[in-house]
């Protein structure tokens, strides 16, 4: 069953066309990764599926035509996306920023056990619980994003980057985790990833954007077994 | 010593409308991250309301009711129709515009209410209380009770409510909180309304000491100011123990310090500024931002 589908979607910044027809497809509990290079249009695919930038073409959530709503509306919908720089508020306590996750829902007691749940994959935000979003360090603040993305019960999750600035022991420690809550909770992913090492653990299949287009689209196993992949992506 | 206690609680009244305006201010920057300088202007506007309600024989409490409802209602509007245009841009733009909003506003009432100064009447008797030799009227109490209640359910609603959060949370990041599901535009308004509500009862509480005209509350907004750089942007309580401290010093120096007198007395809240800014740049109460990149 198809959760998310992307057919022919564009979008603009004024006058620059960034996408020009990316169609993606997100089975139920699937997970599925953008590669491309810087300006490919990667970031922007995930910023039209959560109705950030006004784009063209048809973007269908569970069925429902979802193009043209506002952001909150798309994240009311169960999609939860983690931004290019991670978005932590940072004057807020970890545990608010948690909280604003959650902002949607009604269980209180259901809000507790997600919050323990978060403290539980990512140990370092238990240490620092009480500590300003902005104080934390760069991989703090990384885990903290998905958290909060945890805390509104999405069914699909839009990650960009989430490796960016981190040393690589930190990123991989990060993409376990996300592993790991993909397991536990079949929570949907889109991936946008410069590393595409990373990605392959986390994806089943992926897309390679290339201006603002699809140039291929495989499983993982198909996409790493390419030289022009491993070339281009996997560092030989 | 009776005379030196008699300043302190004078004081202690007219800081609590610096307080009152203050708190406007500071809950406006807490929702939107801007400094609103037409608050003092929405004020008076609001109780202009009320003054034509009671000159239409309602009675002064409903009058007040109303005005309240009518700021929520202005405060909203002029974010949503206003302000909204401006709040993705540049900041200093946007306060650019609640300066020229306040200059509007200032002559939209001269023209519609006269500049003639208004007899306003008052919540609170103006009957005094003698208390160890120092008279105190009614009405410094009242305003300073008020104020004090308006502080601490101010001080709930951030810390202690989701709607709190959710404002503080869209003041930091819109984009970002709209990623939560945050309705970013509705909480604008919110805020706003809150705010106009908020400079309301600032205004019915000084206008029967001031009288009521358009531009009533232009001095009672620099010190609002004062106190909130001094009390620190973030802070209720720091706000409001800020505006006492401004409203009794000024007092104290006008009367003890020979060459200050009441010309000079409107410098101590800048001067008092200049000395704890020196010392600590967030204010006296304010939460230092740490930014780590």
């Amino acid at each position: 069953m198809t959760l998310l589908e992307l057919e022919d979607v564009t979008a603009s910044y004024g006058p620059v066309q960034v996408l020009d027809g990316v169609s993606l497809s997100v089975p139920e509990e699937g997970a599925v990764g953008i590669l491309g290079a810087n300006g490919a249009g990667k970031t922007t695919t995930l910023r039209a599926i959560s109705g950030t930038v006004r784009a063209g073409g048809r973007i269908t959530f569970d069925g429902k035509d979802i193009r043209g709503l506002r952001p909150d509306q798309v994240a009311a919908l169960g999609i939860a996306h983690v931004p290019e720089g991670r978005g932590t508020l940072g004057d807020l306590s970890v545990r608010d920023n948690l909280r604003v996750g959650a902002y949607l829902r009604k269980d209180r007691k259901g809000v507790d056990e997600d919050i323990e749940y978060c403290l539980d994959l990512f140990p370092n935000l238990r240490e620092r619980i009480t500590s300003n979003a902005s104080a934390l360090s760069g991989g703090e603040q990384q885990m903290l994003a998905v958290g909060r993305a945890i805390m509104s019960k999405p069914r699909l999750m839009l990650l960009d980057e989430a490796s960016l600035g981190l040393a690589p022991s930190t990123a991989k420690n990060v993409y376990d985790a996300i592993r790991r809550l993909r397991v536990e909770s079949g929570i949907a992913m889109v991936v946008v990833e410069q590393n595409a090492n990373l990605a392959f653990t986390l994806v089943d299949s992926a897309t390679v954007l290339e201006t603002g287009r699809n140039a291929l689209t495989g499983t993982s196993a198909e996409l790493r077994g390419m030289d022009e992949i491993r070339r281009a992506y996997l560092g030989g | 010593m009776g005379k030196f206690v008699q300043l302190v609680v004078d004081g202690l009244s007219t800081g609590s409308v610096y307080a009152a305006l203050a708190l406007a201010i500071v809950l406006v920057h807490q929702a939107t991250g801007l400094i609103n300088f037409a608050q003092g202007g929405m004020a008076v506007l609001s109780a202009y309301v009320v003054w034509s309600l009671t000159e239409q024989g309602v009675p002064l409490i409903v009058a007040i009711l109303l005005a309240i409802v009518f700021s929520i209602v202005l405060g909203a509007v002029v974010e949503r129709w206003l302000m909204r245009r401006f709040e993705r841009g540049d900041p200093d733009t946007a306060v650019v515009v609640t300066i020229g909003l306040l200059t509007l506003i200032t002559g939209f009432a001269g023209w519609l209410w006269t500049y003639n100064n208004q007899q306003f009447p008052s919540l609170f008797s103006l009957d005094t209380v003698s208390f160890l030799g120092v008279s105190v009227s009614q009405r410094s109490i009242g305003t300073t009770v008020v104020i004090v209640v308006a502080m601490v359910l101010l001080q709930l609603l951030f810390v202690g409510t989701k709607l709190g959060l959710a404002l503080r949370a869209v003041a930091i990041n819109p984009q970002s909180a709209a990623f939560s599901g945050l309705p970013v535009g509705r909480l604008l308004m919110v805020g706003w309304g809150l705010a106009a509500a908020l400079g309301a009862v600032a205004a019915v509480l000084v206008a029967p000491q001031l009288t009521l005209t358009p531009g009533m509350l232009d001095n009672a907004l620099v010190y609002a100011l004062a106190a909130v750089i001094l009390g620190g942007l973030t802070s209720p309580i720091g706000v409001v123990l800020a505006a006492w401290m401004i409203g009794i010093l000024e007092n104290l120096a006008a009367v003890y310090v020979p060459f200050i007198g009441f010309d000079l007395k409107v410098a101590v809240p800048f001067i008092l500024i200049f000395v704890v800014l020196l010392v600590r740049p967030q204010g006296l109460f304010g939460r230092k931002n740490v930014v780590r990149v």
